[in-house]
């Protein structure tokens, strides 16, 4: 089974969800992958403390020119084909600015003279490791680099699969996080209690929609704000599998990187409703 | 006229609870929502939109069925899975790149332009506010958010604005690139928990590759005293002027619920609080 841990606000407990139903699924001796792909700013690693192997540099492909065989000015094919503005015109050559680069290919498909090899762009690292026997796999953006998504990809082809994969996703509802839910059966959507949470909340839950996702909601800090999230969650048919309640107990014990589900009274239960709910919702889709 | 963006590298610290209550002191200013994934600022301000515009960026190709012949060549060559078995466009993986288009033997795939959002000018009490939505699932925030930059710039300078107060995104990727760009400060929403931290760093090394000069904001102090002093020795080694320090305290969460800002809703104690970093962000800037 793939779970995909998301959320449309920032902040909301992605990562305590996902980091907390991992350790307790795997307390059951149930087999568990854990992909951090948040690698923007990967967090779980500060509450699962995997034993972490080296990392990895990952790159993109990008073009490069071979000069001797471009055949220059009269023909220009790839600078004019480029929706990227990535290659240009420069000192009676062609410039590639591989920054720009989607790595889409079609220059070098369209490249007559067959002048355009492959460099290659730096676009991050990633690591594998195991924390008991959660096998674990995260990534790091190279600061400065602007696309995620094809590190996301690269740190989720690298992740065993496993009896259950989690997905820990970034914030938003843009390419990122459609690239973090790619191939889950599941997402569960952390929200909160406050008009921002049920704001971003409805536009994850648009999105899981629009990619035609299953999914079902956690409420953290419950009790901290008001009841529109539940009422929302009601008008729009979106199955509540659990809510954890604020506490500033918990808020401390998270901010120094500790675990919830087995110190917190009462979070283990939740966390054992949180994962009957999810089998009983992945039975029905 | 400066340009003041506020960012965290983690999302959920607090950047839009302290960009409205910047919002309500100091100058005539122009506001920006650069959270075009997930804008909330608009729940505090309750702006009145004055113009919408389309966005528009890249292009959008579609398989003409009646001319396709199911040849496979446009799924082979897309290198971002954005074409299915049966020859139709996933929108949401698509990046507009061309491939498909240049490798169709039958000239079955037709180009148009993308909309992929709106953005707005709208009234506030605060003053002109410059805010955007990008469509569920849509890439190129980073193209959305500099037309937000650019326009909440534009309108500054015709209001006669000193300030444009602009609310980041989370993370370090292609939406923050964009925030920062042309920023006379940054302001970082710092909270003392162990991941927070973590991303603040990275998000730091960032506005240094972009030799932005940089303040912060201590959110939510009170729940962990070690992260606390981290992150006030971060600042002094990294010459970030601390222009101060929050509690944690639920008024932030009471505001909101009721659309206020912290210095509307709670004027005697946030709210003096609030005018105090501000002060100290005027006088160094």
């Amino acid at each position: 089974m793939k779970i995909a841990i998301a959320s449309g606000k920032g902040g909301t407990g992605k990562t305590t969800v996902a980091v907390n139903l991992a350790a307790y699924l795997d307390s059951l001796g149930i087999g568990i992958s854990f992909t951090d792909c948040d690698v923007e700013e990967p967090n779980a690693h500060f509450f699962l403390n995997p034993d972490l192997n080296a990392e990895k540099e990952q790159f993109l492909p990008v073009p490069k020119i071979d000069e001797d065989k471009c055949i220059g000015e009269s023909c220009k094919k790839c600078i004019e084909l480029c929706r990227f503005k990535s290659l240009i015109w420069m000192v009676d050559a062609v410039l590639s600015f591989s920054e720009l680069c989607h790595a889409c290919g079609l220059c070098e498909l369209a490249c007559p003279a067959n002048a355009i090899g492959q460099g290659q762009r730096l676009i991050g690292t990633s690591v594998t490791g195991k924390t008991g026997n959660i096998n674990f796999t995260s990534g790091l953006l190279r600061i400065g680099e602007a696309m995620s998504p094809p590190l996301i990809k690269k740190v989720k082809e690298l992740s065993p699969n496993s009896e259950v994969n989690i997905f820990d996703c970034p914030p938003g509802t843009s390419c990122p996080v459609v690239e973090s839910i790619e191939g889950a059966d599941f997402a569960i959507l952390v929200t909160e209690p406050t008009p921002f949470g049920l704001h971003d909340l409805d536009l994850a839950a648009q999105l899981m929609k629009t990619l035609d996702m299953p999914c079902g909601v956690v409420l953290n800090r419950s009790g901290m704000g008001d009841d529109r999230v539940e009422k929302y969650l009601i008008d729009n048919n979106i199955p509540l599998l659990g809510s954890l309640p604020h506490s500033r107990t918990a808020a401390s014990k998270y901010s120094e990187g500790g675990m919830l589900y087995d110190t917190i009274p009462g979070f283990k239960d939740i966390f054992a409703d949180i994962w009957k709910s999810i089998q009983d919702q992945v039975s029905k889709a | 006229m400066k340009q003041l963006v506020v960012i965290s590298g983690k999302g959920g610290t607090g950047k839009t609870s302290v960009v409205s209550a910047l919002a309500a002191l100091g100058p005539k200013k122009v506001l920006a929502d650069c959270d075009v994934d997930a804008a909330d600022l608009h729940l505090i301000l309750n702006p009145d939109i004055v113009e919408t515009t389309d966005f528009f960026s890249g292009e959008r190709p579609i398989i003409n069925p009646e001319i396709c012949t199911q040849c496979g060549l446009c799924s082979e060559h897309c290198k971002f899975d954005a074409i299915s078995k049966d020859c139709s466009i996933i929108p949401e993986k698509c990046e507009g790149c061309g491939v498909c288009s240049f490798v169709c033997p039958v000239q079955a795939v037709s180009i148009s332009p993308r909309k992929c959002g709106q953005w707005f000018k709208s009234d506030t009490r605060f003053g002109t506010m410059i805010h955007a939505k990008l469509g569920i699932g849509e890439e190129n925030s980073g193209k959305l958010v500099t037309t937000v930059r650019n326009a909440s710039a534009e309108a500054a300078k015709a209001e006669g604005a000193e300030l444009v107060l602009v609310d980041g995104s989370p993370g370090v990727g292609c939406p923050v690139i964009a925030s920062l760009t042309n920023a006379d400060l940054a302001l970082f929403v710092a909270e003392p928990t162990i991941t927070a931290v973590h991303d603040l760093k990275r998000v730091h090394k960032l506005t240094e590759h972009f030799k932005i000069p940089s303040m912060a904001i201590i959110n939510k102090c009170g729940i962990n005293a070690e992260q606390e002093n981290v992150i006030r020795s971060f600042c002094s080694e990294k010459d970030i002027i601390l222009a101060g320090e929050l509690p944690y305290d639920t008024v932030f969460t009471k505001a909101q619920i009721e659309a206020l800002s912290v210095v509307e809703y709670d004027p005697e104690g946030m709210g003096k609080k609030m005018k105090t970093i501000w002060d100290k962000m005027e006088k160094h800037f």
